[in-house]
């Protein structure tokens, strides 16, 4: 067997959150001298003699300063998850410590695990097979109250069932529609172009609230990334002191790691937010500030919520404006807009009506703030609140399953594509292409991919052949 | 002594797969052998009369672009042309032509006779001969040894061949035909898989005894296209054209039929071999479908001027009382009389995973199948297998690489993939649904697919290279001038508005133009006069017209399609060499056992057999460090 797994790979197992105690794992050839750099135990002077499969006390330390008491543990390969070598280490919950000894793994040697990485080599040593992976990554991803039991059940049976029904109906059309194709000659009856739209629309929704089920466990997982735009000089970062005013409990604000430096995260109602401050807006010939912009559009494409700021003063040209210049980036994003009207303390007449403003500009909110004082902050993070469990809609099943979501991704892309073709009137050898790449993707879930499939339905139904 | 010299490759067989295997092997430079029970059947038309169809005229197209003959003796040969599926994308057109059967069968001898490298011989050939687990040549009823360095085995029905007429049965290829005996078991001592099939032809007709008045007529297009990417289609047709008609069985029909069940050789137990379900025979249909109280029947002429028909959709093998007795309940065959009745045939064929991407066979080394021995029907799909067998039993002599073509280069592409992947569990015909890609596969385009791929191994031949090029330089040219050239909405509008399309509101590429659905190149002609003057002015053919507009109008299937052919070709360029699956523990069980049968050659190839799940493939790529 080929050896392709040759580097030592680290990660903070318990979720990079804040709490009592954390887990962080090293997996891999290297694992347990990388970790005996670092560790020192009256236990067990070396953890390579160390008895597996029992915990050691002792001290992580950085040469001369100590950073935490843990507990340590090595697994030896291939009776351990991944079937490598593992070393796990249990220390204090603090963000920092945990940073810190990733940080030492890191110089150490070992390298910071991709995500799913341990599953992955699990799967890769024979420990478990596809499905079994996939299991976990559900099982890891799952709101830890209701749907954790909710996500395995429904992945297992439901989900794969729902889709491979789906599937089978449009397996049928699709067999239709080549049957004219291939058959043109003869006598047959074609697809029903209606209830082929019917069809295609009820996969269609079903694919978007499967697809916002992940988008809501990502959120879940990840949290909620809200970016914070707006012309310079607005009030952006007012806007998140005030935030963090608003609600003591701010979980980190932490500087120089990972995350970008303008980050903060605090969690609102039992939801994790991810405030993104940005740049201001405006043209510029600054190439630093220009490039601050272009990370700010950047940001944007990957935020759940934006906040648009501007001046409560502003006139609806001035909105316009702003709203023009970040328009096409939100809807890539697929994010809430809501539009901030600030410095109502300052300026007390509020030139622009809102509901006027949401009928002017489709799909936007309009609050009217003041970050200085703290006035309508609770009303924003109500409908903030509020945004995300919209996402989570009537999400029975919560999809975490990266392979999962993008075959439904693409299944949707092609759906929209055949969906759009039938509309202008393309020929249906040209349509059906689109629908067999649908069935491709949804395939892929339930584990049926063959072109045959389509012949065998044709011959199983239909009177053919002359 | 040597009286008889030692041949390149020795093709046996001269249906359809053997013409073009022996047509292929000499204009290469190989000494080739044609070896025929008869000197009269070349190329025998044994079923229908016909060439082409969705996805096999796409196959005749590729075949001719790669230097085959099966084009250019269509053309020779046709009595009716139609382009099928014109209401649909190009990639449906499919052009289709009766041809009379005998010019067919004469054109194929006169061209394999006009080719100094190729000898005949009328004769058996009863087993191989076979040393070291690699054939060197053939043993024939005669007694004759004619050695070889490679033998293209093109059978067709011929293997321990028997037909049935209701409880007669008689011994046979083809009626009045002698089989094959004794080679298939030689064969199957080697340790080939070997299958029984059923295929079946309906009645032969006197025409003169048919009221066509009761009928309905079927004509041929007025614009007839050629197969050959040699032929002009002004220069088109060359025979007189017929009409072909369209008739309806009904209830009465079926109750006739019906009285002959019992003694029926598919229903009694008799014919146990599996038969194609998308050519059913008629009873067959009564009994899948009793539902439906009519089934439609095509009566095709079988020559320019013969009176035979053949009665398309009546395939049986019912006793011939109860066959005729039906056929008179069909409105305009009421006096009708019959020259033959339908008969069933079984036959052996070995099963095709047992051949590498070249058809040559995985046990024993310098020997090729092509044609139904490996489970297809058809007379493209023969022909396609044989041209390729031809190809490669050459190139292997001269050591040169082997000429195999992907899914998304050809049909036959699709075709050989399928049967060596796959296998068959009933004869395998080509249908578009098999292709993955078949936007890019089209009949109009099979040259620029295929020619110059052909020309580099030395098939074909300079002039087919030639005017390629010429076709490409002028397609290009043409879509550079509707890139360029802008119309003024005065100018058109008048026109879009006829052809129900809105009308522009300023200046526009006329490329934009063409790209509507509605917009035909053809329709602007007369309206832009320096579009009807650039065509004049190159001379550029209404064929390559059609290339342009293609091109143009459907760039954005195309170019999609042409990606996840890529993304494919990335899979088929992962090879997997000397896996031991039994070792593999992660393979799901089905999985294992299907790759240690085929022993796929590309992950892209493993992920087609059926039974090999997606995570199998996971498994197999994660095996290879991807």
């Amino acid at each position: 067997m080929k050896n392709y797994v040759t580097d030592t790979i680290c990660a903070i197992s318990t979720g990079g959150i804040e709490a009592a105690i954390a887990l962080v794992r090293l997996s891999g050839p290297d694992a347990i001298s990388i970790a005996d750099k670092i560790f020192q135990s009256k236990q067990v002077a070396n953890l390579k003699d160390a008895q597996g499969y029992r915990m050691y006390f002792g001290r992580i330390t950085d040469q001369q300063t100590e950073i935490d008491e843990v507990l340590a543990s090595v697994f030896f390969g291939p009776k351990s998850y991944t079937g490598e070598n593992i070393v796990e280490i249990s220390c204090h919950g603090s963000l920092f410590v945990q940073q810190r000894i990733l940080e030492l793994l890191q110089a150490n040697g070992a390298r910071i695990a991709e995500p799913g990485e341990f599953t992955k080599r699990a799967f890769l040593n024979g420990k478990m097979d596809l499905n079994q992976a996939e299991a976990v990554s559900d099982l890891i991803a799952s709101d830890s109250k209701a749907s954790h039991h909710l996500a395995l059940k429904q992945m297992k049976d439901g989900f794969s069932r729902e889709i491979k029904s789906m599937r089978d109906d449009l397996l049928k059309l699709v067999s239709l529609m080549e049957l004219e194709l291939d058959f043109s000659e003869e006598d047959v009856e074609f697809a029903d172009r209606t209830e082929l739209k019917a069809l295609m629309e009820r996969i269609s929704d079903r694919i978007s609230a499967l697809l916002s089920g992940f988008r809501y466990g990502n959120v879940l997982k990840n949290g909620m990334p809200v970016v914070i735009a707006g012309k310079p000089n607005v009030g952006k970062s007012s806007l998140l002191n005030a935030l963090l005013k608003e609600d003591r409990a701010i979980v980190s604000h932490i500087p120089g790691t990972t995350r970008d430096s303008l980050e903060d995260d605090m969690v609102i109602a039992g939801i994790r937010f991810r405030f993104i401050d940005t740049a201001g807006l405006r043209d510029t010939k600054d190439e630093i500030e220009g490039e601050g912009i272009r990370r700010a559009y950047d940001k944007i494409k990957k935020a759940g919520i934006v906040l648009l700021m501007v001046e409560s003063h502003d006139d609806i040209s001035a909105v316009m404006s702003i709203i023009s210049s970040v328009r096409e980036t939100i809807n890539e994003s697929e994010a809430q807009c809501f539009l901030l009207q600030n410095k109502a303390d300052i300026h007390s007449a509020v030139t622009l009506d809102k509901q006027k403003l949401e009928q002017q500009i489709p799909g936007i909110s309009t609050f009217v703030i003041s970050a200085k004082i703290g006035s309508g902050i609770s009303e924003l993070t109500d409908a903030m609140v509020n945004s995300v469990q919209v996402m989570k809609g009537n999400a029975d099943v919560i999809l975490s399953n990266m392979r999962h979501v993008e075959a439904l991704g693409n299944a949707s892309e092609a759906l929209s594509r055949a969906n759009e073709a039938l509309q202008v009137g393309v020929p249906s050898d040209l349509v059906s292409q689109d629908l067999r790449e649908v069935l491709h993707h949804l395939g892929l879930i339930t584990g049926e991919i063959s072109t045959d499939e389509v012949l065998g339905e044709i011959f199983r139904s239909f009177c053919i052949g002359k | 002594m040597n009286l008889l010299p030692k041949y390149d490759v020795i093709v046996v067989g001269a249906g359809h797969a053997g013409c073009e295997a022996a047509a292929a092997a000499a204009n290469m430079g190989s000494k080739t052998l044609l070896i025929t029970m008869d000197m009269n059947k070349i190329a025998q038309m044994s079923c229908n009369p016909a060439m082409g169809g969705v996805a096999k005229g796409q196959i005749v197209r590729e075949i001719d672009a790669l230097g085959g003959y099966s084009g250019i003796i269509s053309d020779l040969s046709m009595i009716q042309f139609r382009m099928l599926n014109q209401s649909k994308g190009p990639a449906m057109w499919s052009p289709r032509a009766q041809c009379d059967r005998i010019v067919f069968s004469i054109g194929w001898r006169d061209y394999l006779e006009s080719l100094p490298n190729l000898d005949f011989w009328q004769d058996a050939v009863t087993e191989l001969a076979i040393e070291n687990k690699t054939v060197v040549g053939v043993k024939t009823a005669w007694g004759i040894d004619f050695s070889a360095k490679t033998v293209i085995l093109t059978n067709g029905t011929f293997l321990n061949g028997l037909m049935h007429v209701g409880q007669t049965k008689i011994e046979g290829g083809r009626v009045s035909e002698p089989p094959i005996k004794a080679l298939s078991e030689q064969i199957q001592s080697y340790g080939f898989r070997l299958g029984r099939m059923k295929t079946g032809t309906p009645m032969r007709i006197d025409g003169r005894t048919v009221d066509f008045s009761q009928l309905t007529e079927q004509k041929g297009d007025e614009n007839i296209q050629a197969f050959s990417f040699m032929h002009e289609n002004e220069s088109l047709p060359f025979l007189k054209q017929r009409s072909c008609y369209i008739c309806e069985t009904s209830e009465t029909v079926h109750s006739k039929l019906s009285e002959g069940l019992k003694s029926s050789p598919l229903y009694d137990g008799t014919i146990q071999s599996i038969g194609p379900r998308y050519c059913p025979s008629i009873e067959t249909k009564l009994q899948t479908f009793p539902d439906k109280n009519s089934h439609q029947l095509f009566v095709e002429p079988e020559g320019e001027s013969t009176i035979e028909y053949y009665l398309n959709g009546f395939s049986s093998s019912l006793p011939w009382e109860n066959q005729l007795a039906a056929l008179r309940k069909i409105k305009g065959f009421e006096n009708a009389r019959i020259f033959r009745p339908g008969y069933a045939i079984e036959y052996d064929f070995f099963d095709p995973t047992q051949l590498k991407s070249t058809l040559e066979t995985k046990i024993i080394e310098n020997l090729f199948f092509a044609g139904q021995i490996n489970g297809t029907t058809g007379y493209e799909e023969a022909g396609a297998q044989g041209l390729m067998a031809g190809i490669n039993a050459h190139l292997k002599i001269n050591e040169k690489p082997a000429f195999t073509l992907n899914r998304d280069q050809a049909y036959i592409g699709v075709l050989i993939d399928d049967l060596i992947t796959k296998g068959v569990d009933e004869p395998y015909r080509m249908f578009t649904s098999r292709a993955e890609f078949r936007i890019l596969l089209r009949q109009d385009n099979a040259d620029v697919r295929l020619t110059e791929l052909s020309h580099k191994i030395g098939l074909a031949s300079d002039e087919r290279m030639k005017r390629l090029k010429n076709k490409i330089d002028l397609r290009d040219h043409f879509i550079q001038f509707a890139s360029d050239f802008s119309c003024k909405p005065e100018y058109i509008n008048d026109s879009l508005e006829k052809l129900n399309t809105s009308p522009l509101q300023q200046k526009t590429k006329l490329r934009k133009i063409i790209m509507r659905p509605q917009v035909h190149i053809e329709a602007l002609r007369g309206v832009i006069e320096p579009l009807e003057n650039e065509i004049q002015s190159h001379s550029i053919s209404n064929e390559i017209i059609q290339a342009a507009e293609i091109l143009i109008k459907y760039e954005g299937y195309i170019n999609r399609e042409r990606l996840l052919a890529e993304k494919l070709t990335r899979l088929e360029n992962i090879p997997i060499e000397n896996l031991n699956y039994e070792k593999i523990q992660s393979l799901s069980t089905e999985g294992r056992q299907k790759l240690i049968k085929i022993q796929p050659k590309t992950i892209a190839q493993a992920s087609r057999i059926s039974g090999v799940s997606p995570s199998d493939i996971s498994v197999l790529l994660v095996y290879l460090g991807r």
